[in-house]
């Protein structure tokens, strides 16, 4: 009798425990709706730092590469000499650890103080949405981040302040970099060649046809990291589509079609290069590293590569590599994928936002620019007023040109939330021959009229 | 007598609870309550970091009809034909020849064979990473014998990727069947099969007729084993291809991974995560049930 007892009040326990379980809140309910409005106005932000009082500023970063770690350590230190009373937390992770933590961390009440948040709508746009992160037009016009930064920089971490619209409304982060993704190659191998670097893809292709007749690797490309796939298409499609074309898709704004005439032609260029073999074999099946070390250590005439390979080209290959912009193709101009590297942004649950602030501004200032350039890298904004050599100098050159001509095309995985993932399955099958031009197009061309309504 | 009817001897009942309160709050806490979370999660349509909506069963229907995560379970089944069938068998036979033929240097083959089980998946991942690249050395050795329209880019082809996944894990689990087996031989009384042998029986016949019905338990063991490792596999696919070429070496862990993480759809995760548990529960009962009724 005792017994059965206990057995019905132990199982009534349990039911009650689960159904308390289940009548918690909802995920993501948790009563403070994400009310951002805690950020400054002009009058109220105190620039300078010192006077904060002591502060730990937790600061996540994805500055792992040669060169990014160096510049932004040095100027860490610098921070700290220059503020005794802020002591730096640094958290590094590498692009892909940050953007998975991140999502967690933003979210949580121990937010860190400073993230490098990828500007895109799959994480910057879903972090404004949710009210995750600080509006920094107050701290813009208390630091002159408007005067610095021009507006095509700060469109692309730009957001209205529901997430929905990208590339206007307040401005979220502040890039130190510029990032343009361009075509590596190897000058020895070229005057091998007799060849001049490509200006148009009728040269390229010829290029490409005399490295392959020469026995030398056209193209060095590793894609099993699949977002090399979307450098790689973009290098492509720059050739064929214009600006506003490759602007409207990457932005995910209406106006524009995956299956447009000039798209098609992209996606049938890459089915035919590739059959052509001008990509080293099996370049599914190797990794972004290899393949850069590879073509570093002589293995192929050319490499679609961005900005941040800089500092370690150059030191492993000296003044044997150079870079241009991707060739001018059917819209007659050097399109080039590319914009910012990953901005500085600041948590709206950071307990700090005004050291925040100080920070994000003494890694973006004028002699922070100038540690930047020091260490390998492209300033995004003052590049004139560096000095450089080698590949350094031909990557500042291809930088200004492109942002005088208004050439820079965005990243395309921008798109939606989820386009990252369909493009960089989509640039693999297409690639792999596993599926045709035509499929890869209605593929993305579906995602991107769901998104935009067009 | 004292001792009421219905009460066994020692403490009152309560009291044992009292024992096992510790271990019942760190299981609760660690384990319960994340996975009833979880499962309320799946109810929901949520990105992770906004409000989120009631979605009742849907973010279920998509599991079950959305390609690319039904496409996960069904590499996930191929997978357990390398992950526990193989080893499974490659273990048994192992064994079999190992507990006969007295080898010399014994304990080192043992060594040798179960090293694997100890190196972290990670490490693990890379080093086979390294061998299949276009130009590492499994493809050299193919070219070095003059096979060389085998030689491929194995985690980047489409059919081959898969199967070259599923090799990793049978070369780590084999170690750990073998060493299962091993044990569980040495219990066999050899007066068996020296009865067997008496009988006539060869070799073959010995192995059918007293090796293998013994190992019933160990194999049970050893299949529960392989089969929630192949199942919930993601360290390898993760760090080998991200589940690339295009989506032919997904599996379910991956897309738990994928859609909470980097697709903000946190509903169909976890329904995913639900999915995937259920079916590990139904596969270890399934293969305990088996193991036991040979026992008895």
């Amino acid at each position: 009798m005792t017994l059965s007892i206990t057995r019905t009040s132990t199982r009534l326990c349990a039911a009650a425990a689960v159904a308390l379980l289940i009548g918690a809140c909802a995920p993501g309910d948790d009563g403070d709706d994400g009310d951002a409005s805690s950020a400054p106005t002009a009058g109220d932000v105190a620039t300078d730092p010192s006077e904060l009082g002591d502060i730990t500023l937790t600061v996540w970063d994805q500055e792992v590469r040669e060169g990014q770690t160096e510049q932004i350590e040095a100027l860490n230190a610098a921070f700290e000499e220059t503020y005794p009373n802020i002591t730096i937390e640094r958290v590094s992770r590498s692009t892909d650890d940050l953007r998975t933590t991140l999502r967690l961390a933003l979210s949580g009440d121990d937010a860190p103080d400073v993230v490098q948040a990828n500007n895109g709508r799959p994480e910057m746009g879903q972090y404004v949405a949710a009210g995750l992160l600080t509006p920094l037009d107050g701290y813009a016009e208390g630091y002159e981040w408007f005067d610095r930064f021009p507006e095509s920089v700060r469109a692309l971490a730009s957001y209205s302040e529901d997430g929905a619209t990208y590339g206007e409304g307040d401005l979220y982060g502040l890039p130190q970099m510029g990032e343009i993704v361009g075509l590596y190659y190897s000058k020895s191998k070229l005057a091998a060649l007799g060849i001049e670097p490509p200006e148009t893809t009728d040269d390229f292709v010829a290029a490409l046809q005399a490295a392959q007749a020469a026995g030398e690797v056209p193209i060095q490309f590793g894609n099993s990291e699949p977002w090399a796939g979307i450098h790689e298409f973009g290098f492509i499609q720059n050739q064929f589509s214009d600006a506003d074309t490759i602007r409207n898709l990457g932005f995910g704004r209406p106006g524009s079609s995956w299956t447009s005439d000039d798209n098609v032609a992209a996606a049938e260029a890459t089915r035919e290069w590739v059959d052509a073999g001008y990509f080293v074999e099996g370049f599914n099946g190797v990794n972004y590293d290899s393949a850069w070390q590879a073509f570093a250590q002589g293995t192929g005439v050319f490499f679609v590569g961005g900005t941040w390979l800089v500092a370690d080209l150059t030191s492993a290959m000296g003044d044997d590599v150079g870079f241009v912009l991707p060739p001018a193709g059917a819209s007659d101009s050097h399109l080039v994928t590319g914009g910012i590297s990953i901005p500085w942004a600041i948590p709206a649950k950071s307990d700090a936002k005004e050291a925040a602030a100080a920070y994000i501004d003494f890694i973006t200032s004028s002699d922070a620019m100038t540690a930047v350039t020091e260490a390998g890298n492209l300033p995004v904004i003052e590049a004139d007023q560096q000095t450089t050599t080698g590949l350094q100098s031909e990557v500042f050159t291809a930088w200004a040109q492109a942002g005088e001509e208004d050439l820079v095309v965005p990243y395309l995985d921008y798109a939606t939330e989820t386009f990252y993932d369909t493009l960089t399955v989509a640039v693999q099958n297409l690639m792999a021959g596993q599926s045709d031009p035509q499929t890869f197009l209605d593929t993305l061309e579906a995602e991107y009229s769901a998104a935009t309504g067009s | 007598m004292a001792l009421a009817a219905g009460r066994g001897p020692g403490e009152p009942r309560r009291v044992a609870y009292l024992y096992i309160l510790p271990a019942l709050l760190v299981f609760g806490l660690f384990v319960l309550v994340p996975l009833v979370r979880t499962a309320q999660f799946s109810l929901y349509e949520w990105n992770g970091l906004g409000a989120s909506t009631w979605a009742g069963l849907s973010n279920y229907q998509d599991v079950f009809t959305e390609p690319q995560l039904r496409g996960a379970f069904v590499h996930a089944l191929v997978l357990i034909v390398f992950y526990a069938v193989v080893p499974v068998t490659l273990g048994l036979l192992l064994a079999a020849a190992m507990s006969r033929a007295l080898l010399r240097g014994m304990g080192f083959f043992r060594v040798v064979l179960f090293l694997p089980q100890v190196i972290p998946m990670v490490v693990v991942a890379i080093a086979w990473r390294q061998i299949y690249e276009p130009n590492g050395p499994l493809n050299d050795v193919l070219r070095f014998v003059g096979l060389d329209s085998l030689a491929r880019p194995w985690l980047g082809d489409y059919t081959w990727a898969l199967p070259s996944v599923g090799i990793v894990g049978t070369w780590v689990g084999t170690g750990l069947c073998l060493v299962l087996f091993l044990a569980g031989m040495s219990r066999i009384p050899r007066e068996l099969y020296e009865a067997a042998r008496l009988d006539g029986a060869g070799a073959f016949r010995e192995f059918r007729a007293i090796t293998l019905p013994s190992l019933r338990g160990e194999m049970a063991v050893a299949l529960t084993l392989t089969v929630i490792a192949a199942l919930k596999t993601f360290d390898l696919v993760y760090v080998m291809t991200s589940g690339g070429p295009g989506t032919e070496t997904t599996v379910p862990s991956y897309q738990v991974y994928n859609n909470a993480f980097l697709l903000g759809r946190v509903g169909v995760a976890t329904a995913l995560a639900v999915v995937l548990t259920l079916l590990l529960f139904v596969a270890t009962v399934l293969i305990n049930r088996v193991g036991e009724r040979g026992q008895r």
